[in-house]
């Protein structure tokens, strides 16, 4: 395990060294950050409404009950801000692209791609990380500012249509914006800054070291993305706790 | 391996003493031989006896336990010596990327170190592929050729460096006989034209002793034998003969 991790740190720090190269990669960057966005919209946009919804049906009775009507707005804000669409979005992206770098990379690691990299001189942290670990590290805090308007709106529609709550739109947007600061939706992207860089990190490091057949490919598939998840609700945590006033 | 020049000097290779281990169990048991510079040189060894890794060694894929190999007199454990001698390997596989199109495959190398414009590149490519027999295939994709034409792909984007040392990996294994001397007439061909050093593994002996000036012949990680053809044929080892001779019906014959 810690040797694994080791090896993480030292594909990351490569991975940095290799950025000064980045621009010369920009078309690999635009075609992996284009496979994340039009892989994950349609999910981002169906997982956050319903996110935000459920927020606002789970608390709003409650609030209402006592009188605290006005509160569900900043409630839901907050949440999807600072929680539920950084660590939501960064879990729905390690399945969906971690699981595709993995497989993509121990594919080509099995199949001796990543030797002919080799033979050709060409480093395939340049050739292969570089491009993704920019592209999701760029991708991911876009789509947690996606989800967390499209959270926004799930709560508002709930709340608005719900006859136990029962806002209109109007008092919860307002309640909102009483309450939700930039910083909060700042907070948010920074978290899921991190997070893509976790899911970058993993992913790529599993499929390099892939070995075996398509059942090895499987084993580093479901490895990145485990592990994604499990570091990423670590990371969530050390990240709270730090960006906690 | 950087700078393309045309009629590069072919290079020698000298193998001292090459040991290896994977988990415990040795692979390659103190290897010694010499490949002179553009020459054939064929190793040949039954399956498992270290020949693909010895190779893997050569290009520098894999670091030995012990002992060394130069190029040109030079080891290759040494910084810049494999940046400075240029190489390609042709694997078993081929080891196409299989999300890239034939001309991407074949091209990558002069696009990734920005050697040419893309017109050149897109000329240069067509011109391997012709010379290898696949001219006008730069857009397919690699799952959609054959194994014979795979590898000949293969050897294109080898060709491409303008290699002063071609490793080739079994390069007739999984082909149909026809195929497997198309691909032997393409090493000889291009021996010819290019002039590069090649080493060839392989456990086909009509490829091995059609195409090689010398032969080594390797069995459980250590050299048997190393001779030209005609040596190697005559030589009485009985390992090497049975290796040589070993014949299907003559095998269901004996058991029966």
């Amino acid at each position: 395990m810690f040797e694994n991790v080791g090896e993480m740190v030292v594909l990351f720090w490569r991975t940095l060294l290799a950025l000064p190269v980045a621009w010369r990669r920009r078309q690999k960057v635009f075609d992996q950050f284009f496979e994340i966005g039009n892989a994950s919209l349609l999910m981002v946009c169906i997982l956050s409404f319903f996110i935000g919804g459920v927020i606002a049906l789970q608390t709003g009775p409650v609030l209402v009950e006592r009188g605290l009507a006005s509160a569900v707005g900043g409630l839901v804000g907050i949440s999807m801000c600072r929680e539920l669409a950084p660590v939501m979005m960064s879990i729905l992206i390690a399945g969906r692209i971690g699981s595709a770098m993995a497989a993509e990379i121990g594919s080509m690691r099995v199949y001796q791609e990543i030797d002919a990299l080799r033979t050709m001189n060409i480093n395939p942290i340049y050739y292969l990380v570089l491009p993704r670990m920019i592209a999701i590290a760029i991708a991911l805090p876009l789509l947690v500012v996606f989800s967390i308007l499209v959270g926004w709106l799930g709560g508002a529609v709930v709340a608005a249509n719900n006859n136990r709550i029962d806002i209109g739109f109007q008092a919860f947007f307002v309640n909102l914006r009483e309450v939700v600061q930039i910083k909060d939706v700042a907070n948010g992207v920074f978290k899921g800054f991190c997070f893509a860089l976790v899911i970058g990190v993993v992913s790529c490091h599993q499929g390099l070291v892939t070995i075996g057949g398509p059942r090895g490919i499987g084993r580093s598939v479901t490895k990145a993305v485990v592990n994604s998840i499990v570091l990423i609700v670590i990371l969530d945590y050390i990240l709270t706790r730090l960006l906690l006033k | 391996m950087n700078e393309p020049a045309s009629n590069p000097p072919a290079v020698g290779v000298e193998v001292r003493g090459l040991r290896k281990s994977f988990n415990g169990q040795e692979v390659l048991k103190g290897l010694d031989f010499e490949v002179k510079p553009g020459e054939v040189f064929v190793i040949m060894g039954p399956s498992g006896s270290g020949k693909s890794v010895l190779l893997k060694h050569i290009i520098g894929l894999e670091k030995p336990d012990a002992g060394e190999i130069l190029i040109e007199g030079e080891s290759v454990a040494s910084p810049d010596v494999m940046s400075r001698y240029r190489m390609a390997m042709v694997f078993q596989s081929g080891a196409l990327f299989n999300s890239l199109t034939v001309g991407e495959n074949v091209g990558l190398y002069l696009t990734e170190h920005r050697l040419n414009p893309p017109d050149e590149i897109a000329r240069i490519v067509s011109e391997k592929l012709d010379e290898v027999g696949l001219k006008g295939t730069e857009d397919k994709m690699p799952a959609e050729l054959s194994g014979g034409m795979k590898k000949r792909v293969a050897i294109a984007r080898a060709l491409v460096i303008e290699p002063q040392l071609i490793l080739y990996d079994e390069p007739t294994s999984e082909l149909d006989p026809l195929s497997a001397v198309v691909i032997g007439e393409e090493i000889l061909k291009l021996k010819r034209r290019i002039q590069a050093t090649s080493l060839v593994v392989s456990h086909d002996r009509d490829l091995a002793f059609g195409v090689a000036d010398r032969i080594a012949v390797i069995n459980e990680g250590r050299i048997l034998t190393v001779g030209s053809p005609d040596e190697v044929r005559r030589h009485p080892d009985p390992l090497i003969q049975k290796f040589l001779h070993a014949d299907f019906k003559a095998h269901i014959k004996s058991n029966v």
